[in-house]
């Protein structure tokens, strides 16, 4: 690409102010209702105001977030990862198995899990765009054969323990910081993957992956390598469970149930922030906030003691409305 | 959009366009319909899946090609038969449906609650039941198409809700079954179960509404391309919400039909079969294209007996029940695999 000739998918010709305008404009919902929620839980239980406070519901979200922005994407990328619950649970069991206590192991075995979350991310990715199979059914085959796989090798349950150097990570953080007492090193984490999660979007990669998901055959005319591009995208989503899944092992400790569901609730956070299913279209940021918004929502009906049961209907009637909500929005804008 | 239209027009009108000066005989048109139809290769893969099965179950010293044992898998694909029946009029159209299981869970407990353990109340319980699956599909169709919520966020939604009604009403089994609606569980004319016809008659009907009514003419349109077929002037919202109905009404007759089976409504009859992914696999593997618009009931009910077939082997072979999900999801992901490559191929 000489000088003289514009790359499609560099930065197109707008003014900033435009730019702005149009980010705030599709990612503004999501935050108005996330700081409705904030603001509830602020009015009942005002301990949430003090940084601990909110520092503790940001090291609980963070496992969901992180894996909201790897969701986002595949999603924005015109596919779906249902399998990302299950290298959630991979990751926990294995962790507990192969380091079984021992403070010596737990670097070595960290790697090995990223590692397990690429492949992951790779096979989802090649079978996906290589055989053809739709994302829906590769990732599902996925989820059988990774929460099977592992029990097997197991025997049913989970077997072994975390040393406590592998659950600092997700419990603990830097001590005797200024102003916040405790910097969790999983807020740390949310920090680093979503900075640089929106700098990928913003680069080269970020509006390739878009075009792929808003209209794979321009992008395929215009020179995009579609089918990298979204094997990248399931590598990003299977990494990012993989730190989920290390983080929530430390936070949640060693079950056979700690992923369960998390498929459905990355998607569900995702779609929240005004990502639209199929492609194209919504930013990761607003795919995160999503994320904090539906743990948000789980803080306050605990809070509310709509406990247990209710809660899923509950839960079911906000996302339904939120959605709908942000489909009678577009429907204007497109 | 716009660039991909143009693309999918040519491939679409491109198959029929020179045609042969010799006539056609009716025999032409049925070879190929029968070549063409997606059901094929499903039938194709039953036969090779069983055939397998037959050989490594004699080898391992069980019984597999006995009229007991043929009888007993039919038996166990009736449940999932008629689920996945009813998914694949919502996946035709284009949508599908996560809600289901928590609608079979639904419909035991309405079934046995209303029946109350006198066959008197067959009758109101079946219609309750029945009632209850209408109202969930028209629910889920008019989330999807009125408030244009994307049918995954929307049925997913729906079963968070029938779960917190489920898990806020019942902590165990409830209510119970009359001694006569017992018999559809357990009668058998001959030797073929009573259940077994019920899915003849289901998956029938439901051949009957794809094949020779107008709704299945424009679910088939709807699920190709919506704004094509709202353009040629066919109401999609309600091919979508009808087809979101028949789903539905076919849940709950599976979860009338569970009860019957089980003798009480169970809260957790629907989940613990894993319908909702485990039909949606049943129908995939049936050939019907994920994204609507292409496929067909037979094929469905190809997928379920190869589900069926796996199982039933698997239990012989007393296999690992954990290494089983593992060689499922292999089998679904290359089944689909080898699906995609014989479409693109044609195309």
């Amino acid at each position: 690409m000489s000088a003289t000739t514009p790359d499609a998918f560099e930065t197109p010709v707008t003014s900033r102010s435009e730019r702005v305008r149009k980010a705030l404009v599709g990612t503004a919902p999501i935050f108005i209702v996330l700081f409705i929620l904030l603001a509830l839980i602020a009015i009942e239980n005002p301990n949430f105001l003090e940084p601990p406070g909110f520092l503790a519901f940001l090291k609980r979200a963070a496992p969901l977030a992180i894996l909201a922005a790897g969701q986002y994407f595949v999603i924005v990328s015109g596919e779906f990862d249902l399998s990302v619950g299950s290298i959630v649970t991979v990751v926990v069991v294995v962790a507990a198995r192969l380091i079984d206590d021992d403070p010596s192991k737990t670097w070595p075995i960290i790697a090995l899990l990223l590692g397990i979350g690429a492949t992951v991310g790779v096979t989802n990715g090649l079978i996906t765009t290589r055989l053809k199979v739709p994302s829906f059914i590769t990732t599902l085959g996925m989820l059988l054969i990774l929460s099977g796989a592992v029990f097997w090798w197991t025997g049913g349950a989970p077997r072994g323990a975390l040393p406590d150097n592998f659950r600092e990570i997700g419990r603990l953080g830097i001590q005797d910081f200024p102003v916040l007492e405790q910097l969790p090193w999983s807020v740390v984490i949310l920090l680093v993957i979503g900075i640089g999660a929106i700098v990928l979007m913003r680069a080269s990669f970020g509006r390739r992956l878009m075009a792929v998901g808003d209209n794979e055959s321009a992008a395929r005319l215009s020179g995009v390598k579609v089918e990298n591009m979204r094997t990248i995208a399931f590598v990003l989503s299977g990494l990012s469970a993989a730190v989920a899944g290390i983080l929530l092992g430390g936070f949640a400790g060693v079950s056979a149930q700690v992923g369960q569901g998390l498929e459905f609730q990355a998607i569900t956070a995702v779609v929240l922030g005004g990502v639209v299913l199929g492609g194209g279209r919504g930013t990761v940021l607003a795919a995160m906030a999503g994320a904090l918004t539906l743990e948000a929502l789980f803080t306050l009906l605990n809070l509310y003691g709509v406990s247990g049961a209710l809660e899923d209907t509950v839960q079911g009637i906000i996302i339904i409305a939120a959605v709908a909500f942000a489909s009678y929005r577009l429907r204007g804008a497109r | 959009m716009s660039v991909s239209e143009p693309t999918k027009a040519a491939g679409t009108g491109g198959g029929d366009a020179p045609t042969t000066p010799r006539r056609r005989s009716a025999w032409d048109d049925r070879k190929e319909a029968i070549t063409n139809s997606p059901a094929t290769p499903v039938y194709a893969a039953l036969l090779g899946v069983f055939i397998i099965a037959w050989i490594v179950v004699t080898i391992d010293g069980g019984t597999f090609l006995t009229v007991s044992n043929i009888v007993n898998m039919l038996q166990r694909s009736v449940a999932l038969g008629i689920v996945s029946a009813g998914q694949t009029v919502a996946i035709l159209a284009g949508s599908l449906d996560l809600s289901v299981a928590f609608l079979i869970s639904l419909s035991s407990l309405v079934t046995a609650e209303v029946m109350d353990g006198s066959d008197a109340n067959i009758v109101p319980a079946v219609l309750a039941v029945l009632a209850l699956g209408v109202v969930v599909g028209l629910g889920n169709g008019l989330i999807i198409t009125k408030l244009r919520v994307n049918a995954f966020i929307a049925t997913l939604g729906t079963a968070l809700i029938l779960q917190g009604l489920i898990q806020n009403r019942y902590d165990g089994p409830a209510g119970s079954i009359g001694d006569g609606f017992e018999q559809l569980g357990y009668t058998r004319f001959g030797i073929i179960p009573a259940s077994v016809f019920l899915l003849v008659a289901v998956v029938a009907l439901v051949y009957f509404l794809l094949r020779w009514t107008r709704f299945g003419f424009r679910l088939y349109a709807v699920g190709g391309d919506e704004e094509v077929s709202r353009l040629s002037g066919v109401r999609t919202h309600r091919v979508i919400i009808a087809a979101h109905v028949v789903c539905s009404v076919c849940a709950a007759i599976t979860g009338l039909f569970l009860a019957s089976r089980l003798g009480a409504g169970t809260p957790t009859v629907g989940t613990d079969g894993g319908y909702d992914l485990e039909s949606i696999a049943a129908v995939v593997l049936g050939g019907t294209a994920l994204a609507g618009g292409r496929g067909g009931v037979l094929g469905t009910i190809g997928g379920v007996f190869i589900l069926a077939v796996l199982d039933n082997t698997f239990n012989q072979l007393e296999v690992n029940a954990f290494l089983k999900d593992v060689v499922r999801g292999v089998i679904i992901i290359a089944a689909v695999a080898v699906y995609a490559r014989r479409s693109e191929r044609r195309a």
